[in-house]
């Protein structure tokens, strides 16, 4: 399959569509982490996303993507000089992947053949300036984890084994997507996800045939659907990209922040980066919508994906955390 | 004897499979080893692809192929070798069940990437909760079960000769547009959530269609419906998702008529009545009861073993570096020293070490899972009258026994509102001792609010890849809820709804009644919990503590 489905085309879920987006957007905001059954398209849309994110420039054959020539790693032979434009990239990190495909180890064929001590960078350094998909991410083992988190959070990934000594830039965007029925997530990793959207089968028959119809055309005459729908792509991309100019002007008003301030203190989330992430995907979203400055009106669209996950569990709820943050922002914001 | 209807289905399947097999995916094969096993599987050489084998134990550099180390040092240059998934083929996974999640997300990603595979799952799953991975069986079109089929109501598959014919004309298959709103429409009133579903009924009734070279008809839809639709209904067709417990013999035409009203050609009923002829009657049975027939639960062999501690380093070992482990290169080079000067002068041209296959030393941790007991200990005011002192005993005699094999133990009282964790998990017995010691009785028993601290405790111990144990002691009498309130009935209730989910995170529990009379509230309690039950009215510490070691084996 040479082209991803378009993201345009995708039907419905317009919740993780509009999270993704955001983290397009702005990539502060940390990453999407989707929930959902089985079949309700959450590979096809990270993918679809790939195809969707405007190119970036860096320097040609540099394992980490460096925008510039004097940010390339010392270890790294790059042959050229030259910047190219290519495509953000984005990384599968399978599941089961060892640590040195994910770090990066010593060079073995080179060892062994040529005896040299080299380095082979990993998936972390792949991903740099680009997004690190994590499908059934729930399942991930967890010293993988442990070591994403690390790497997440310091923006950098420091290899120190077998004699190797290395450090190189690894800021990405994660996204995750898993199957709640089949395992948790633990509490840190949850916090790490900028946003996280819950995505179900569509109910409505209308969706469901639309869905199926789109797919199937898509399937059976990839190259007409696709031109059908490059127009839309190219129109989100445009608008993805004016949002990003737009948003260093973005009006930030003393209100929003209170609000933000008190969905927080209402729902008791653990920390600082619920407030953070809120008002990050709040602006992301007004500039996407072409505002002026930040309104109620998208934090409270945002308010679920950017919370619901930083609620403390209870073994009790029934309802979910959606249903509890939907009801604090009813009341906080009225 | 006639064909079995079943049998009936798999040969059409196999048939569809050689007409499309990249699109539809595969086929899920459920059955023990058999006889009429062997027939089907001997048929999969009708498929156009070639034949390869898996095993659930597949390591990364057979299915995406990698460096080829013998032969990259034996030629001194480098030398890979083709993965499994590397050209088109029919990748028969036997034990699927068996199939850890890493290499279901493997295949699956090797399905969607529409790279000519297809994969045939033989899944030998003996009870209820062992099946494939639900990541694998959402992305393969048939199910066939072939349980209950003797040899002679299966007659050899005869290699379907219009397959080749029928693949060339697959594009060329018109689709009446009708065909996949009605696929969408009878899936949805199946209780079928994913949406590849009516897709891939969509794809088997073009194959279908072209087997027959004709366009897409009544027929091909209704043969779809059956092979992909049914094995995945998870609600009875005709009522929908608020089924009444009672199976209905009712004929499907009195069905709500939700959306079927406008469809003339052919009416979502008929399509129903296919699916349902071809329900096995078990499931009929088992929807009836209300409980939707799930490809792998929770639990089988989706199940992840948690990661561990990483463990100690054990001994090197001899093995092959194969992108699971990790080369212990100064184990490797010690191998490969003494033998140096022998290899030298075997091959005399070659500079620098020579290192042969043999030589290669993994590491190896030893990973232990420790077992972590949480004690949750009743000591309000009636179980500790009669109990609380014996209870204290039995703790710490199995404390010392713990002690002894270097288990962690946990220790939760509750008394009066609340819980309290007396002793986060520790191996110190010292600390074990003077906190029980130290445990004060009285007050009322809020029952769910040591099952939460419990869940609590367990929850995290396991997120530390320990293996932990609720122990429960307690006279039963639940009367005070988890927020606090003095109220039987809702105490009661609540202590349920936390026993069920202290169940769904699968920890292992006991139930000890410490009452002077069994009481039966505790023994519902024990079943929700799927725990034994252990009444001991006149125990003495060490029958608790013999008993408590029987129930954990040990």
């Amino acid at each position: 399959m040479t082209h991803p489905f378009p993201f345009s085309a995708i039907v419905g879920q317009d919740e993780m569509k509009t999270a993704m987006i955001l983290t397009a957007i702005d990539p502060r905001i940390g990453g999407v982490l989707v929930f959902g059954d089985r079949g309700t398209g959450k590979s096809t849309a990270v993918r679809a996303l790939a195809a969707l994110l405007p190119p970036i420039r860096a320097v040609e054959g540099c394992p980490v993507n460096s925008e510039r020539l004097e940010d390339c790693p010392p270890w790294a032979t790059v042959g050229s000089t030259r910047i190219v434009t290519k495509p953000t990239p984005v990384v599968d990190l399978p599941l089961g992947v060892t640590e040195d495909r994910v770090v990066g180890a010593l060079d073995i064929e080179r060892a062994l053949t040529r005896g040299e001590k080299a380095f082979e960078p990993g998936l972390l350094a792949r991903a740099n300036r680009g997004y690190l998909y994590i499908d059934e991410v729930n399942l991930l083992e967890d010293h993988i984890v442990d070591l994403l988190l690390d790497v997440a959070q310091s923006g950098e990934n420091v290899v120190e084994r077998e004699g190797l000594s290395i450090r190189h830039p690894a800021r990405f965007v994660l996204v995750g997507s898993g199957n709640p029925e089949e395992g948790e997530l633990r509490p840190q990793l949850l916090d790490r996800f900028g946003l996280s959207v819950e995505v179900g089968s569509p109910k409505d028959i209308a969706e469901r045939v639309e869905v199926v119809r789109r797919r199937d055309a898509y399937e059976t005459d990839g190259a007409r659907f696709l031109r059908r729908w490059k127009g839309e792509d190219t129109k989100l991309r445009n608008r993805i990209l004016a949002a990003r100019a737009a948003l260093p002007a973005l009006a930030t008003p003393e209100a929003a922040l209170t609000d933000c301030a008190e969905l927080c203190v209402a729902l008791g989330s653990d920390g600082l980066r619920g407030e953070l992430t809120l008002l990050r995907a709040a602006r992301a979203l007004a500039a996407f919508e072409g505002a002026e400055r930040v309104e109620r009106r998208h934090i409270r669209r945002v308010a679920p994906s950017a919370l619901r996950h930083r609620l403390r569990r209870d073994p009790l709820d029934e309802a979910g955390s959606t249903a509890r943050v939907l009801r604090i922002v009813e009341e906080v914001l009225g | 004897m006639s064909e079995h209807p079943a049998w009936v289905r798999a040969r059409l399947a196999l048939s569809l499979l050689a007409v499309d097999p990249c699109g539809l995916g595969g086929l899920w094969l459920r059955a023990r080893p058999s006889p009429v096993r062997d027939r089907l599987v001997a048929a999969l050489s009708a498929l156009p692809l070639p034949l390869r084998r898996l095993h659930p134990a597949v390591a990364d550099t057979q299915l995406y192929g990698g460096l080829d180390l013998a032969a990259t040092l034996a030629a001194g240059r480098v030398l890979r070798t083709d993965g499994l998934l590397g050209t088109a083929s029919a990748l028969v996974l036997p034990m699927a069940e068996r199939a850890p999640p890493g290499l279901a997300a493997r295949l699956a990603q090797a399905l969607d990437a529409r790279a000519g595979h297809c994969l045939i799952c033989l899944d030998e799953g003996a009870a209820e909760d062992e099946a494939l991975a639900p990541a694998l069986a959402d992305r393969l079109a048939f199910r066939i079960d072939l349980d209950g089929i003797a040899l002679a109501e299966a007659p050899e598959p005869v290699p379907e000769r219009e397959a080749a014919a029928a693949r060339g004309r697959l594009a060329a298959v018109r689709a009446p547009a009708e065909a996949l709103a009605d696929l969408a429409r009878v899936a949805h009133r199946l209780g079928i959530g994913s949406l590849r579903a009516p897709l891939l009924a969509l794809r088997a009734a073009r194959g279908h269609a072209a087997l027959h070279g004709r366009d897409m008809g009544p027929d091909d839809l209704r043969a779809a419906a059956e092979l992909v639709l049914a094995p995945r209904a998870t609600v009875l067709p005709e009522t929908g998702a608020e089924a009444p417990p009672e199976p209905p013999p009712a004929p499907p035409e009195q069905g709500e008529g939700e959306g079927a009203a406008e469809a003339p050609r052919l009416p979502d009923e008929i399509l129903l009545a296919a699916v349902k002829a071809a329900l096995p009657p078990g499931a009929l049975a088992r929807l009836a009861e209300g409980r939707a027939v799930r490809a792998g639960g929770g639990s089988g062999s989706g199940a992840t073993r948690k990661g561990n501690r990483r463990g100690r380093p054990a001994p090197p070992r001899e093995g092959r570096p194969d992108g699971t482990q990790r080369i212990d290169l100064v184990a490797t080079l010690r191998a490969a020293a003494p033998w140096q000067a022998l290899r030298r002068e075997a091959a005399p041209g070659r500079e620098g070490l020579q290192v042969r296959p043999a030589d290669f030393r993994t590491k190896r941790y030893e990973e232990r899972s420790d077992r972590l007991i949480v004690f949750v200990v009743d000591a309000s005011g009636s179980a500790a009258l009669a109990r609380l002192g014996e209870a204290k005993g039995a703790v710490e005699l199995l404390l010392a026994e713990a002690y002894a094999r270097r288990d962690h133990v946990a220790l939760i009282a509750f008394r009066g509102t609340g819980a309290e964790l007396l002793l986060p998990p520790t191996r110190s017995l010292v600390q074990t001792k003077r906190r029980l010691a130290a445990l004060p009785g009285g007050g009322a028993t809020p029952l769910a609010a040591g099952l939460k601290a419990a869940l609590e405790v367990a929850e995290g111990a396991r997120r530390r890849g320990m293996t932990p144990t609720a122990v429960l002691l307690t006279d039963g009498r639940a009367n005070i809820a988890l927020d606090g309130r003095a109220d039987r009935t809702a105490a009661a209730e609540d202590a349920i709804a936390l026993a069920r989910a202290l169940r769904a995170s699968g920890v292992p529990a006991l139930v000890i009644d410490m009452g002077l009379r069994p009481e039966r509230a505790l023994a519902t309690l024990a079943q929700v919990l799927d725990a034994p039950y252990l009444p001991l009215p006149r125990a003495d510490a060490r029958r608790l503590s013999a008993a408590v070691s029987t129930a954990l084996g040990g």
